[in-house]
């Protein structure tokens, strides 16, 4: 039986379109674009006309690009980095519970240097409220982190609603846009954000690359030091092919941005049509029609994710309960507790699926018909 | 093309060019995936760190995959000082590390750290007998480079890791960035804790790495997340990129044993053809690592050399790459005593394994004519 992903929020594969840009560089540009001959200046080239496609699919300026590893380098950088260079400004720092454990484990060692963090609840929407934010608010505030798209329910958070509050604060607002990028708009000056995180293997793109946006104004404290990379906010010798490969993949992911939302949307609604029509039970986690179309995130009573996965893994279908798992064992996911109380059904009983390029029409539908069929057989006992 | 700046990077490997497309390809899942596909990149990741733990002779659950070397670096300086500075705040290093090691140790400084830099002899070596005498009962780490990147001088790790087996509170961290495939060293036993390894400088991929972490070595880690590498580095695995440095460590493993003799006899060459081109030194020590030659112009501008080469697609070095923004003299050349003219003239040719006898000659001949025609027009 073809297993088909459903996982996309997990990783991506890679576009053969970004693989086939990345050969170039290894063969043509490998050189290490510090060096001051030829060689190496064609290399940084290849890097600066990288940076300035990442720059200008967020309305940024190419300098204001960090080039990291990943998007859980970058959320540390954006959350240690100012923190530990703006403590003369104040001591308080706002986050969210829902946030990625990229940011939630980074807010939680802050906590240990002596940081005061508010973590905002969210609803049964999914979604923070911004009076929420404006009463956790201080003058001692430095830092807000809140995430665009969550990754579990794919519930859109008010970005832009923060950032006109926060207009008018000394702290700096950071998003964490890993799940948004490519199929919402990210201008960084309409949502008033200072500093935007976003990873390369979420959007096709190569593993191992990824960027902060990091206004010019922000003061950073980097995380690693060496040389002068990255205007030394990044050091380490510049991954070239990378960051070429992740240039094809923004270029890809803006070109295609409204159609792959239209596909996206066709999916779920052809996923979510397919489960009605088998009847069976299931409950959508967050709001509907606040989600990105390319996750969604069900809820079958009576019955428990644990088996629910391996039931899915056995008929090939690949999907997640949305949460990091340790050593084959599914822990409740924070996200849903956080939403609907960590003693709530729902919390042990979630599965996110999340389309993207491996889908089409047929499997799509395929994988719903083997989900309808595995969940009726686990709960018509 | 003649490409000489090895020790700045490499060219990737076809055969590991080919092992991370297929990777790429064919096995994109996310190892912490539980389904098939994630199963299956788990297993990939598995047997990856199996192999790079095999050709370094240590055991899986004490290799982390890191972004690269400077990474590897701050992860294990930064990690052992947060991790045990309770029990001291000492660290001792030398005054020609790399800035990846350097600067980080500087940063602890502003955090309370004591740090102590080592001199180095005419040869650019720190000596064992030094390192002894500046251990003190709140010493929690050495961290020593194996080969220099400048100059190819080689550190005395093994009696290094003898004193510091001694003392098996503190901490021996080795940046052997350089010296890997070039100069065999041996971690078991050593009294080596950690260990910075960046495949760049191997023929294997940018943004790749491995920290080999003992496996009763503590440290505190320099990201947070998702836990991936034993919670030591968080963040996605780059599957492709763990497989690429497995192929490309057992590659230049194996080049290190068949071809040591021919890349020291082209060394030999270059060390003896310099010797003859009047108004060059050479400032790498005679028993110097075997990729890596330094030399000085003295009374010319290095990048003027460069650029003469450059032209006739000759790729060699000033400074290390990281640090050749900046003007002034080589940190390295300067510690080891050489006067200005020839600390701010330095050049650096960085050898590999495919480089050809042939090409040294054309190298050579060039440079001869580089600084002839300079002399010229100076005249
Ligand atoms: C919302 C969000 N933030 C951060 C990350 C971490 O990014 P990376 O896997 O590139 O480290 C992820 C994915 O794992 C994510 O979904
Ligand atoms: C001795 C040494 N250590 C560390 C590094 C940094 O490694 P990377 O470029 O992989 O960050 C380099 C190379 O730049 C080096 O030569």
């Amino acid at each position: 039986m073809e297993a088909i992903y459903l996982d996309h929020a997990a990783t991506t594969p890679m576009d053969p379109r970004v693989l086939e840009a990345m050969q170039p560089v290894y063969q043509e540009v490998f050189g290490n674009p510090s060096s001051v001959h030829s060689f190496g200046r064609k290399a940084r080239q290849w890097l600066d006309a990288a940076r300035r496609v990442m720059a200008g699919s967020i309305g940024a300026n190419e300098k204001e690009i960090i080039f990291t590893s990943g998007g859980t380098e970058a959320d540390n950088l954006a959350l240690i980095g100012t923190a530990m260079a703006n403590r003369d400004k104040g001591n308080h720092i706002i986050t969210t519970v829902q946030e990625h454990h990229a940011t939630l484990h980074t807010a939680e060692y802050l906590e240990t240097q002596g940081f005061k963090v508010t973590f905002l609840p969210v609803d049964e929407s999914g979604s923070v409220k911004v009076e929420h934010l404006e009463q956790a608010l201080r003058d001692d505030t430095i830092l807000v982190s809140v995430m665009y798209v969550n990754n579990e329910t794919g519930v859109v958070q008010p970005i832009a609603e923060i950032g006109a509050v926060l207009r008018d604060h000394q702290a700096y607002f950071h998003t964490d846009a890993v799940q948004a990028f490519g199929l919402l708009d990210l201008d960084v000056t309409e949502l008033g954000v200072d500093m935007l995180t976003v990873s390369s293997h979420k959007i096709n793109g190569p593993k191992g690359i990824g960027f902060l946006y990091a206004a010019d104004h922000v003061k950073l404290q980097a995380l690693q030091f060496g040389g002068e990379q990255e205007r030394k906010r990044r050091p380490g010798t510049e991954n070239v092919p990378g960051a070429v490969g992740f240039q094809k993949a923004v270029e890809l992911a803006q070109k295609n941005k409204e159609a792959n939302q239209k596909r996206y949307q066709h999916f779920r609604q052809l996923f979510l049509d397919e489960l009605r029509n088998e009847n069976i039970r299931f409950d959508v986690n967050g709001e509907e029609t606040a989600t990105v179309p390319s996750i969604v995130n069900l809820s079958f009573p009576g019955t428990n994710v644990e088996t629910l996965l391996m039931n899915f893994d056995l008929d090939g279908v690949a999907a997640s309960s949305g949460s990091a798992c340790t050593a084959g064992s599914v822990e409740p996911s924070h996200v849903l507790s956080a939403m609907f109380g960590s003693d709530h059904a729902c919390t042990t009983n979630s599965i996110r699926f999340s389309f993207g390029s491996y889908n089409t029409e047929e499997n799509v539908t395929e994988a719903a018909w083997r989900v309808a069929r595995i969940v009726k057989r686990l709960t018509e006992r | 093309m003649i490409y000489l700046d090895n020790s700045a990077t490499t060219q990737p490997d076809p055969e590991v060019l080919a092992s991370f497309e297929q990777v790429a390809r064919e096995f994109f899942a996310n190892p912490s995936s539980i389904h098939q596909f994630g199963g299956k990149a788990e297993q990939l990741l598995h047997a990856a760190r199996k192999q790079v733990a095999d050709s370094l002779k240590v055991e899986p659950a004490e290799i982390v995959f890191t972004s690269g070397g400077t990474e590897g670096n701050n992860m294990a300086i930064k990690g052992i000082a947060l991790e045990h500075q309770d029990r001291g705040r000492h660290i001792i290093t030398s005054e020609v590390e790399h800035p990846a090691v350097y600067e980080a140790c500087q940063s602890l400084e502003k955090l309370g750290f004591n740090i102590t830099y080592l001199p180095v002899d005419e040869n650019g070596t720190v000596s064992a007998a030094n390192v002894k005498r500046a251990i003190r009962p709140d010493t929690i780490l050495i961290t020593l480079m194996h080969v220099n990147n400048e100059i190819g001088s080689v550190m005395p790790i093994r009696e290094v890791g003898n004193i510091a087996k001694q003392h098996p509170k503190l901490f021996f961290h080795v940046d052997d960035v350089q010296g890997l495939g070039k100069m065999p060293l041996t971690l078991k036993n050593s009294g080596i804790d950690l260990c910075t390894y960046s495949g760049h400088k191997i023929h294997g991929m940018k943004g790749t790495g491995i920290l080999y972490v003992d496996k009763r070595t503590r440290l505190f880690p320099l990201m947070h997340g998702g836990e991936q590498e034993r919670a030591l580095r968080s963040g996605t695995e780059n599957l492709a990129g763990a497989v690429a440095m497995a192929k490309a460590l057992r590659l230049i493993k194996q080049k290190e044993t068949d071809q040591a003799k021919r890349l020291q006899g082209m060394q030999d060459y270059l060390r003896s053809e310099l010797a003859k081109l009047p108004g060059v030194e050479i400032n790498s020590p005679a028993d110097a690592a075997p990729h890596i030659i330094n030399f000085s112009v003295p009374g010319v501008k290095p990048e003027v050399i460069i650029h003469m080469l450059g032209e006739k697609e000759i790729f060699i070095s000033t400074k290390s790459a990281c640090s050749s923004k900046q003007k002034d003299e080589s940190k390295v050349l300067a510690a080891c005593g050489f006067e200005s003219s020839r600390s701010t003239s330095g050049l650096r040719v960085s050898l590999s394994y495919e480089n050809t006898q042939a090409e040294l000659e054309t190298f050579i001949q060039a440079l001869s004519e580089a600084i002839q025609q300079f002399k010229e027009v100076m005249r």
